[in-house]
């Protein structure tokens, strides 16, 4: 059979393409994203984005509770939005069955934590499935829909960046067909009252039971016996590594490592001479075996944090090296200029961050491109926690010190507004603030690769959707003071947001304008030499478009990369930057 | 091909390093090869230093290159070159695009540039193959070719058939932009970029 390249995100949306799967639910955040927009093109799935984490779930147990087959994905933050209804989902259980994706990022490419999700599953107390590439991520996609169903039992599918963004080969097959289960009304499974939830919690922890039972005869748990003075256990791409640095050892794979096979665990332990477990982030696995009173060695030689490889591996557990690094003269990484992500050249975040900045106001920030507003020379940004907090944090910094009161705004983008910058509105409202908050509106959710949201007007599908009007909701919330302006004015973004945090009542501003990616380049600027006093305020900006060469003490502006937007301009004192083609007088 | 081949594609966010690196993938998979491919999504593209890793062979288990074992590094820029030269193993080639793109901090005139790197690539390795890879997709009728001149100074140094490089690619590019019979001035640009870069 004809083997694909695909991503571990695509091949877990062809796994519910393939295992029948009616509904699937997200809320993007990287490295999960493309899951949903991979499920989207297929016609015979209803697919979309959900405002947050916590209502894709929400989403996915009713098309569960109607008999649906669902999946639902998410970065690993997003399960902690997702927590509260996946905890007592454990209790109801399902009728179709429901995979919950977490996407992780041992090593933070793109997230402020690197937490370790599978500890959610035994949290949860449901069982979790780990891919090691695309072929078991689409594979293991089925089992644990089986899996859910056969045990009434939602199923966590935890991937990690490595296998959610590299492309390995995968079979296809073509989708069986799998009905709608018959909707049932049935309170007492679904109504989890504490009557009712007492009776589902002993039931949970006897499906536990037996599905530990069932796990130690689980085809996706096996022994490799090879040379058995070593033995590994390992799963998800942790496995890939050991496999490529010690191919020779014994190794326990374990596909679905919760609940714990202990007998499997056993038997291997049995086998070898020295028993090893190698896994990125939190000792997991080794805290069960340990629970067994079996010896072995894994955080000992292995980091808690970043990612492991297989290099690591070989020098640790096999004592030999493959690395033939080239000797290098005059190399110095240190003299190495780094290459930080900046805002794009014509983003509409730059003005709003700089006047900030000017203005030395107190910003607690969110989660966006615009988090990019920390780094220098913008450095305008004095908080970032998660999704939405960046409103909160604002108004408790304002009643813990009155003397900070009148100088702290609030930035979050529309996206991030929608997930979950409405409820800290609120409450700024409901709790007599004063702070400002600034919506940074470009009218999509650019960080994760520019998906709609509910304020574009449109769905996962392509559907023309009714667009939520950000300066209603806010006024509905209790906010009387509403202003719009453009972001590109910098005369404009000064006077409004000095206006608005003088003001003693709370209040929002909205800066609308398209993300620069998204729109069409205007005429690029050019910088007239002769003008030019070198006198480098437009450099204040730090947009990537304007260069310093401050050898020939010049400042040039890259044709290729100007958008046109005007901020340098606007900056400039002597009137040396224009636009290409128009005469100075 | 007799062992497994490490690749590693360097470059600046949004300059085709993903395309490019999928490219290659085809060529191996056609040869009936394994392979693996790693990319970098996310914060990096925002005009930060990307890369992929590219493995092929008979069996490839870890998607991924450590330091000191990659056969080939494929450079879409000169400092990205330097920054992974540690990636290469000892008798490696790198094939660097002659093209500067100043980071951030050297746009800001915090840090310089640093000096000679095309020299000292090539005093440090000695299968160095450096190329103007803009100007010769310039000459080739569009810019944004510069990753298909760069695979066609890499399809050279590969010991795959050259005719492989010249299959239809219409599954990388928007609907028709690669096809010979839909776009036929489009495939015509990528073909001379491609052939620019193989001589």
């Amino acid at each position: 059979m004809e083997k694909v390249l695909m991503s571990g995100n695509e091949a877990i949306a062809r796994g519910a393409y393939e295992s029948g799967v009616k509904v699937a639910s997200a809320y993007p955040g990287t490295p999960s994203t493309e899951i949903l927009e991979n499920v989207a093109r297929y016609e015979e799935i209803y697919a979309q984005w959900s405002c947050n984490e916590k209502v894709a779930l929400e989403v996915g147990i009713g098309a569960s509770i109607a008999g649906g087959r669902t999946l639902v994905a998410m970065k690993h933050v997003g399960v902690n939005v997702a927590a509260d209804p996946l905890m007592t989902l454990a209790y109801t259980g399902v009728n179709g069955g429901l995979v919950l994706v977490s996407a992780d990022d041992p090593g933070m490419h793109s997230s402020q934590n690197e937490q370790d999700n599978r500890r959610y599953a035994k949290f949860a107390k449901i069982p979790l499935l780990e891919p090691g590439d695309s072929q078991e991520a689409k594979d293991f996609v089925k089992r644990a829909l089986e899996i859910s169903e056969e045990f009434d039992i939602p199923v966590m599918l935890r991937t990690t960046t490595r296998v959610a963004h590299s492309l390995t080969p995968v079979s296809l097959e073509e989708p069986g067909e799998v009905l709608l289960k018959e909707y049932i009304k049935e309170p007492q499974k679904y109504v989890m009252i504490p009557a009712y939830a007492r009776v589902r919690h002993k039931l949970l922890e006897e499906k536990m039971s037996r599905i530990k039972d069932f796990n130690d005869n689980n085809p996706l748990n096996y022994i490799q016996w090879g040379d058995k003075e070593i033995g590994i256990v390992a799963s998800g791409i942790s496995y890939q590594y050991v496999k490529e640095a010690l191919p020779e050892v014994s190794f326990l794979k374990l596909g679905m490592p919760y609940p714990f096979p202990e007998n499997l665990v056993r038997e291997f332990a049995a086998g070898v001479q020295k028993l090893f477990v190698v896994e990125e982030l939190e000792p997991f696995m080794e805290e069960e075996i340990r629970a067994l009173g079996l010896e072995v060695t894994g955080k000992e030689i292995f980091p808690a944090t970043g990612e492991i490889n297989a290099e690591m591996i070989r020098e640790r557990i096999g004592n030999k090296t493959e690395s033939a690094p080239v000797k290098l003269e005059d190399y110095s990484g240190e003299e190495i200029p780094p290459r930080p992500p900046v805002m794009c050249p014509g983003c509409p975040h730059r003005g709003v961050f700089h006047t900030l900045k000017k203005l030395k106001l107190i910003v607690t920030g969110d989660i966006g491109c615009y988090t990019l507003g920390c780094l220098p020379p913008l450095e305008a940004m004095d908080s970032c926690i998660c999704m939405g907090a960046s409103i909160g944090a604002a108004l408790g910094m304002e009643k813990a010190n009155p003397e900070l009161k009148g100088k702290i705004v609030a930035v979050i983008g529309d996206s991030t507004f929608f997930h979950s910058g409405i409820t800290g509105t609120l409450d700024i409202a409901y709790n007599l603030g004063s702070s400002t908050v600034i919506i940074l509106d470009n009218r999509t959710t650019a960080m994760t690769g520019h998906q709609d949201h509910p304020g574009t007007g449109k769905t996962l599908k392509k559907e023309e959707s009714k667009a939520a009007d950000l300066h209603r909701i806010v006024n509905s919330l209790g906010i009387e003071r509403v202003t719009e302006a453009d972001p590109l004015n910098l005369k404009e973004v000064k006077e409004v947001i000095a206006r608005e945090i003088e003001s003693p009542q709370s209040s929002v501003i909205i800066f609308q304008k398209p993300c620069a990616l998204q729109e069409k380049k205007d005429n690029p600027l050019i910088v007239d030499e002769e003008e030019c006093s070198y006198c480098k305020r437009c450099l204040d900006i730090g947009c990537p478009g304007i260069m310093n060469d401050w050898e020939a003490e010049k400042v040039q502006i890259n044709p290729d990369l100007c958008s046109g937007c005007s901020l340098c301009q606007q900056l400039c004192n002597a009137g040396a930057i224009r636009k290409a083609g128009d005469n100075l007088e | 091909m007799s062992r497994d081949i490490n690749v590693l594609l360097v470059g600046v966010g949004g300059q085709g390093t993903i395309l490019a690196s999928r490219i290659i993938a085809y060529v191996v998979q056609a040869n009936d090869l394994s392979v693996k491919l790693s990319e970098t999504h996310g914060m990096a593209q925002r005009g930060g230093s990307v890369v992929t890793h590219l493995r092929a062979g008979k069996e490839i288990c870890s998607p991924l290159i450590d330091e000191g074992q990659a056969d080939i590094i494929l450079s879409f820029e000169q400092l990205e070159a330097w920054r992974w030269l540690p990636y290469l193993k000892r008798g490696g080639m790198v094939v660097v695009n002659s093209q500067v793109i100043y980071p951030v901090p050297v746009i800001l005139g915090y840090q310089k540039y640093p000096e000679n790197i095309l020299e000292k690539l090539k005093k440090n390795i000695p299968r160095t193959f450096a190329v103007d890879a803009l100007a010769l997709a310039r000459e080739a009728g569009n810019e944004r070719t510069v990753n298909v001149v760069l695979l066609g100074v890499l399809a050279k140094n590969l010991e795959f058939d050259q005719s492989f490089w010249l299959r239809p690619w219409s599954l990388y590019y928007p609907p028709g932009c690669w096809s010979p019979i839909k776009k036929p001035s489009c495939w015509a640009t990528r073909k001379v970029s491609l052939e620019k870069g193989q001589q």
